[in-house]
């Protein structure tokens, strides 16, 4: 163990201040806490809670359907990152359309999806845009390709997210928040200078298990005076600015629309959609979608884990109907999801 | 161009299959216990025999580190000689899709044949199908091997003991990485070879150290981590590692880290996994560096008699966690 791991790992096991909520908001710091067992160093006056971070997992019902209607109402081919595949719909999973004859793809990238569409120009294809501040940008891009090509077989179903409206969404859930360093290498730490400004604590974490236990370590250092705090202890990768190019390409081809989360139910202005100009990219426009509600599993508790207002293993179907192979929530699906974590890595 | 590719005639047992086994085959497999006949016929020296079958469907057929043709007989050489049973004769069955390069066929039984050598196994028979376009893609090889089990030799999953040390010949992962890259999905670039490569002689050296070794794996599919929760299980033994002990190739850990993959759960196709006395472990290691495919050998971590099948992993940080379990199919066709 390195003196730097060390010294962290001092200060965290030996806190004995006031009691602290700690929450993640980060998909990818989920699945690394787990990994290196950082809950298991916590002092029992400090708990650490997961928060609506991983993008599958934020996903709302509805999405889903919307998703499986496009393919087998409208025959497109539905492009996507994996994780989304498994996650339940009010009826069924895009899985399961596959299943009814639904074209499903998995790509690790928009951009798959462009060149999908250029090589295969008798397909409709359409991309599902989910995620965040990071991914966001690449979801424009291909947006952008398309448009500048004349590409008339290419679309978006987006749901895109940005953090800021979410966390006054989660104001109360939590004493500090650890911010998702790759959202903030996009955006800049101006909203985590507003934050506290308003009173809302909050660190910049890295993802090794170096720069996690650091991260934890000047949270516990800080929340002991009582006063409002902010630090970026991930500034090899984050600055103020942010990425002012990704900034600029989002700003052209989006704009701010109020957007559901699986969860947290609809936070104004906390979603992302084409701006008219590429009105014939967007898919709900483009094939005159009729308005979808889903409906969740009303045994599924995701909702609240999303919240920090339960532990996975409180639900009552986790690890029981409720698991990585079966999931009946998005939570169980994805491996950044907090439920899917709690189950592999034997959290009771 | 016919001429250069192997045709359904090649497999229709006529004339041209004839040549076709002279050329490449028997070219390639010289022992004079190559049968014409319809079966080998062998002589066995000892009583304890070890038999065993193995397919291979890995895509790409070719790959940095080897190809079909070394992995078909790495496969079951190191089946073989987890038993600790000297492998002795093999024999292989080929399904070839029409059109294949024929020069690509010679190259894969070369292989097969150097690898046979340096493993002292013959190659005693073999079969060729030829199946039509789009039938398979391109060539599947399934081998069979007979082995000598040494007479010092008892191990099985089952012997596991708490108390044991667990050691790996070698780093972890490198064979799935490597498949992974070959398929060029992820668009990651990065400098990776295959750890294929036939096991008899590492075994074999142990045996020079002691007797006394309870269980020797070979890591492939699943890799590393699936073997480990096998003999768990297998042996009602919990299983404790240490993170930093770990042998992971920094290129391989570069990857798992961008794609969010455990290498512990890559496959490997020239990694042993040793489970011996603690007061044993420190001089299999040192005899094991002596070795060409086992120079990053490390004891990994310990069997305890708590935690009954499953992987408790000591992190960077200190704390401990699970390992968590396998999922499904990671990658299809790896071997």
């Amino acid at each position: 163990m390195n003196e730097k791991i060390k010294a962290a790992r001092d200060i965290i096991t030996n806190y004995s201040g006031r009691p602290l909520r700690i929450m993640e908001v980060c998909g990818t710091h989920t699945h690394e806490i787990f990994k290196i067992g950082l809950r298991k160093l916590l002092p029992e006056n400090v708990e650490l809670i997961s928060g609506p971070g991983c993008p599958v997992c934020v996903t709302p019902v509805g999405f889903i359907d919307e998703a499986c209607w496009l393919a087998l109402e409208k025959g497109c081919v539905i492009t996507t990152f994996g994780d989304l595949i498994r996650v339940p719909g009010t009826e069924m999973s895009l899985a399961g359309a596959r299943a009814k004859g639904a074209q499903v793809r998995p790509v690790y990238s928009p951009m798959d999806a462009v060149e999908m569409a250029r090589q295969n120009p008798d397909e409709q294809i359409v991309f599902l845009a989910v995620g965040f501040e990071t991914t966001t940008p690449s979801a424009c891009l291909a947006a952008e390709t398309a448009k500048k090509e004349g590409l008339e077989n290419f679309s978006l179903l987006t749901a895109n997210k940005t953090m800021p409206n979410a966390y006054a969404a989660l104001e109360g859930s939590a004493d500090a928040f650890l911010y998702p360093g790759h959202v903030n290498a996009i955006t800049g730490t101006g909203i985590c200078e507003e934050l506290k400004a308003k009173g809302v604590s909050g660190v910049v974490a890295g993802f090794t298990a170096s720069e996690l236990l650091t991260a934890m370590a000047v949270i516990l250092k800080n929340a002991e005076s009582g006063e409002p705090f902010f630090v970026n202890c991930y500034p090899r990768v984050v600055k103020a600015e942010g990425n002012p190019a990704a900034q600029k390409l989002v700003a052209k081809v989006m704009e701010p629309c109020d957007s559901e989360w699986r969860g947290l139910g609809v936070i104004p202005m906390s979603g992302m959609k084409l701006k008219d100009e590429y009105a014939e990219y967007d898919a709900r426009k483009k094939y005159a979608m009729p308005k979808i509600t889903g409906k969740p599993n009303p045994a599924c508790r995701c909702g609240d884990v999303l919240q920090g207002k339960c532990k996975p293993s409180d639900c009552k179907v986790f690890g029981r109907g409720c698991t990585p192979e079966h999931p009946v929530g998005a939570c169980m699906v994805s491996d950044e999801g907090a439920c899917s974590a709690y189950y592999q890595y034997g959290m009771e | 161009m016919a001429e250069n590719t192997v045709t359904l005639a090649h497999g229709a047992g006529g004339k041209q299959t004839s040549e076709l086994i002279s050329k490449v085959f028997k070219a390639h497999f010289s022992n004079p216990e190559f049968t014409a006949d319809d079966a080998a016929v062998l002589n066995i020296p000892q009583d304890r025999i070890a038999f065993t079958t193995d397919g291979f469907i890995v895509s790409p057929f070719e790959f940095n580190g080897g190809n079909i043709g070394k992995l078909s007989i790495c496969g079951t050489v190191n089946d073989l000689s987890c038993m600790g049973a000297k492998p002795m004769y093999m024999t292989c069955a080929f399904v070839i899709e029409e059109g294949f390069p024929m020069d690509k066929l010679e190259e894969i039984a070369a292989a097969m044949e150097k690898t046979a050598k340096e493993a002292g196994v013959k190659i005693v028979a073999g079969d060729t199908k030829v199946a039509g376009k789009g039938q398979v893609d391109k060539v599947f090889i399934t081998t069979t091997g007979i082995g000598c089990i040494m007479d010092n030799a008892h191990t099985s999953g089952t012997y596991a003991k708490p108390g044991d040390a667990v050691i790996v010949t070698g780093d972890v992962g490198r064979h799935g990485c490597t498949i992974l890259l070959a398929r060029d999905e992820y668009g990651i670039d990065a400098d990776v070879d295959s750890d294929c490569a036939p096991l008899w002689g590492t075994v074999e050296s142990l045996y020079t150290v002691t007797d006394d070794i309870h269980v020797i794996r070979d890591a492939t599919r699943g890799g590393v981590g699936t073997v480990l929760y096998e003999i768990a299980e297998q042996s009602k033994v919990g299983i404790r590692l240490n993170a930093a002990d770990i042998p992971v190739d920094p290129a391989v850990k570069g990857v798992c880290g961008m794609l969010g993959l455990e290498p512990l759960y890559l496959a490997c196709e020239g990694r042993l996994v040793i489970f011996a006395p603690q007061d044993k472990a420190q001089a299999i290691v040192d005899k094991l560096h002596e070795g060409k495919y086992s120079k990053n050998a490390a004891i990994i971590g310990t069997v305890t008699e708590d935690n009954v099948g499953r992987v408790v992993m000591e992190t960077e940080i200190g704390a401990q966690t699970l390992l968590p379990q396998p999922g499904g199919e990671l990658l299809p066709r790896i071997c």
